[in-house]
């Protein structure tokens, strides 16, 4: 049974003409990230705690959860809750408020975490406090600038050691490429509404890790062709490195794809969003590289990169 | 290279035990205390506490200082008898001004402001404006004073917690004025919110010769014995640095719960100065700007012990005492970010997460013996090495787990499969090719060489940045991507060669099985 593979993606002799589809693929490419922006401002992405300031007590009541009588207790507090919400078991609330305005908010958000939790468990004798949050505003807008200062760089990083082994049209097509998908990625958040949070921003990094290396294998493929057929046009060129290395590139997606799935399905409240996006990421990451990042190389360097080779 | 050197084989096998027996610490118990049992932590989201952001108050910290200077400043005119009047003090330039009695008198007033002792090196300058004479605080001493109090303040937070009796408490500094301190397994930190909320800086001051109205020098604070507002004088007789020791009694007289003190020889002799020249006046004890009482020295007090009886309950005499015993923080600390989950949720999480991942893993490892039989399942031993280096390397630095840190791993894995698949389907071109199967072997690890290395160079890279500037869950995460770049860079430049070597080297097949 070990003696050969059981199945292949594709046969390994098939060549398929994707440079044919290539402009259709950058429009539809394009169109889905420009909607995606649009999608950014309008409704905009749900900012999770991380981001957005303020507190969330998710608590366990030893039965049913009475909200009314929940609200009313947090009411009687002087609590104003923006949020008091079911989920999971139906003993499972989550009570959420916005971060306090005005001077001395700090002192406030850190009040009020202590205040709903003694109010809900002498509303509810017995109640267990699974999660008990509270971010102040300034502290939110800092975590904000760092996790996009992160992207930013690494980014920044992808780009220079591109442009150092590769050549710099790779490096352009390659950082026009992940923006795309990192846009369409966003998009796909504002859609399903998923909360964004320092650990939604660790899933876009692992989409814009695993994008990379894709790229970066069939890059290394066109580079190693375009030495070895020195006169064979650049489209062709395109077609026949994506070609060869398309069972690498679908063996390779399906298994991280695989790895990531049951996270998605059961793994728990925090990471099945995570796991949600990088899904998304892993089929918007594989198809880049297919239909998006080699049409841009040919689009930018068809001049370019085959006269250098020939020279050189 | 296809043929392995017995020292390279022993290297590459050697390295995997130490890995293993790396991992063994997070598994066992340690059999002697004596042995280094180092093992992964478990971050707070899979074993339940609670995590609280500090922020010191730098600005109160400037304050302070000014008026302190300001003290000084007016006894040594006092001491030199040299006049001034219109003493003013601006925070929000952190200087302090005055105007000497007379122009005779204002070199000599300059030079006595020169002889003020710093308490960091350069200090504060002297001028003179417009007649004036102006003390400027320095910012460079400021930011050295300001590193100094936090490093003071997270032993004071440590010492407080470590008096609560939280365990495994962790307490480290983050940026330039803030402290995280973690705690496993409390799930109320209220308690230790309010102790650290508490600066507890305890004085001992008089009461302005007029108390129902403030003067220059005094200051109106809250009397919170009776709830009124009272004027202390500004210029403190005793501190509480002095303290040596402090405990929760019960009261003789009244019933109530009461808190000692006891001070050094240098704060018994100053307390004893002070009740000696005031018979009859009130001594007011404050704490951070509340006065707790205001006794009437009845006669002086030079033993250097007293008690200080403020309407407590038991569980406010002995947080009181606590908070003596540890110090007065330097500035008053506020939180700024607190998290806390359950035991339960942390338990759920981790079980989730565990499922959840040996799941994936094992889909992987099917996926890869359909896809690539023999081969696949040397990518699978590589790949079972590679969750052991990682576990052995984190476990080596104590580092801390969580969610998105296994994330983390999971995508290591992942690209780890992807090394053996560029190999694979190296060879396998190499065989379309017709080479023979040890030219295909060669060739098909040589030229999946560079790129596995190309990509795998980008990424860590990529991650590095991320884990420099990222915070909290991305540098968790960014950090077990790190290190699992380099197992996966072992295990299948190193390992899995070594494995399929072997086989080629025992069965000798006609063909590849790719």
């Amino acid at each position: 049974m070990l003696s050969r593979p059981l199945f292949r993606f594709v046969r390994d002799d098939r060549r398929i003409n994707f440079m044919r589809g290539r402009h259709m693929g950058l429009i539809v490419s394009a169109v889905l990230s420009i909607a995606s922006v649009i999608l950014f401002f309008q409704p905009g992405l749900k900012l999770g705690l991380d981001f957005r300031g303020g507190i969330i007590v998710e608590a366990q009541t030893p039965g049913p959860a009475d909200f009314g009588k929940l609200r009313a207790a947090l009411d009687h507090a002087g609590i104003h809750p923006d949020a008091v919400q079911a989920f999971g078991s139906p003993r499972d609330v989550r009570i959420s408020i916005n971060a306090p305005e005005g001077a001395d908010r700090e002192a406030q958000t850190q009040k009020l975490v202590d205040g709903v939790k003694s109010a809900i468990s002498a509303a509810e004798p017995g109640t267990q406090v699974l999660r008990a949050d509270a971010v102040g505003a300034s502290v939110s807008s800092e975590l904000f600038r760092d996790g996009l200062l992160a992207l930013g760089f690494s980014l920044a990083m992808i780009l220079i050691y591109i442009w150092v082994r590769f050549e710099r049209e790779f490096a352009i097509s390659a950082v026009v490429t992940l923006i795309l998908d990192l846009t369409k990625t966003i998009g796909f958040l504002a859609i399903t509404r998923f909360e964004f949070d320092l650990v939604m921003v660790a899933a876009l990094l692992t989409i814009l890790g695993y994008s990379t290396n894709d790229k970066v294998v069939v890059y290394d493929r066109i580079r190693e062709n375009l030495r070895k057929y020195r006169t064979m046009p650049l489209r062709e060129l395109l077609d026949l490195s994506i070609n060869e290395t398309l069972n690498r590139t679908l063996g390779t997606s399906m298994t991280v794809f695989l790895a990531a799935l049951p996270l998605a399905l059961f793994g728990g409240s925090t990471l099945t969003g995570f796991a949600t996006v990088m899904l998304f990421g892993i089929v918007v990451g594989t198809s880049s590289s297919i239909f998006i990042a080699a049409p841009l190389l040919l689009l930018m360097g068809e001049k370019r990169l085959r006269k250098e080779t020939e020279a050189g | 290279m296809m043929y392995y050197s017995r020292l390279r084989l022993l290297g590459v096998a050697g390295i995997c035990l130490i890995g293993v027996l790396l991992c063994l610490p997070n598994f066992l118990r340690s059999p002697a205390p004596s042995l280094p049992w180092r093992q992964i932590h478990l971050g707070l989201d899979l074993r339940g506490g609670s995590y609280l952001l500090l922020q010191l108050d730098l600005k109160s910290l400037e304050h302070d200082r000014l008026q302190s200077l300001q003290d000084q400043a007016r006894q040594t005119l006092l001491d030199r008898s040299l006049g001034y009047r219109d003493f003013a003090r601006d925070d929000a330039s952190a200087s302090l001004s005055f105007m000497p009695r007379s122009d005779a008198e204002r070199d000599a007033a300059l030079k006595a402001m020169q002889s003020l002792p710093p308490v960091v090196p350069n200090e504060f300058t002297t001028s003179e404006k417009d007649g004036r004479i102006v003390l400027t605080l320095q910012h460079d001493a400021m930011l050295a004073r300001a590193r100094e109090a936090v490093a003071q303040s997270i032993e004071i937070v440590r010492r407080r917690i470590d008096a609560t009796g939280a365990i495994d408490p962790s307490i480290a500094r983050e940026g330039d004025d803030r402290i995280v301190v973690e705690l496993p397994g409390v799930s109320d930190p209220e308690r230790i919110k309010s102790l650290l909320g508490t600066t507890a800086r305890l004085t001992f001051r008089l009461l302005a010769p007029n108390p129902s109205v403030a003067s220059p020098g005094s200051t109106m604070l809250e009397d919170e014995s009776v709830h009124t507002q009272v004027a202390v004088q500004d210029h403190v007789d005793v501190d509480g640095t002095d303290l040596t020791n402090a405990g929760a009694v019960i009261d003789q007289q009244s019933g109530g719960w009461a808190v000692t003190f006891q001070l050094n020889s240098a704060g018994a002799t100053a307390f004893g100065n002070v009740t000696r020249a005031n018979v009859g006046k009130r001594f007011a004890i404050v704490l951070d700007n509340k006065v707790i009482e205001a006794p009437n020295i009845i006669s002086p007090i030079t033993a250097g012990n007293g008690q200080i009886t403020g309407g407590f309950d038991a569980r406010s005499a002995s947080d009181l005492a606590l908070l003596l015993r540890a110090g007065a923080l330097p500035a008053p600390l506020s939180v700024m970010e607190q998290r806390t989950i359950g035991p339960s949720l942390g338990a759920a999480s981790i079980h989730a997460g565990v499922i959840s991942l040996l799941t994936g893993l094992l889909l992987v490892i099917v996926f890869m013996v359909l896809f690539y039989g023999r081969f696949g399942l040397y990518a699978d031993v590589a790949l079972f090495a590679n969750l052991i280096l990682m576990v052995a390397i984190l476990s080596l630095f104590q580092a801390t787990l969580t969610l998105p840190g296994m994330a983390g791993m999971l995508l290591t894995l992942g690209m780890a499969v992807d090394a053996n698949i560029l190999i694979n389907e190296r060879i396998r071109e190499e065989v379309k090719r017709g080479r023979a199967p040890l030219q295909a072997l060669q060739a098909g690890f040589d030229r999946a060489t560079s790129t596995i290395i190309d990509s795998n160079a980008t990424a860590f890279l990529a991650h590095v940045m991320l884990f420099v500037f990222g915070t909290g869950p991305v540098r968790n995460f960014a950090l077990t991507i790190t290190i699992g770049i380099v197992t996966t860079l072992f295990t299948t430049l190193l390992l899995s060669r070594l494995l399929v070597v072997r086989w080629y080297a025992l069965a000798r097949p006609k063909e590849l099985p790719v």
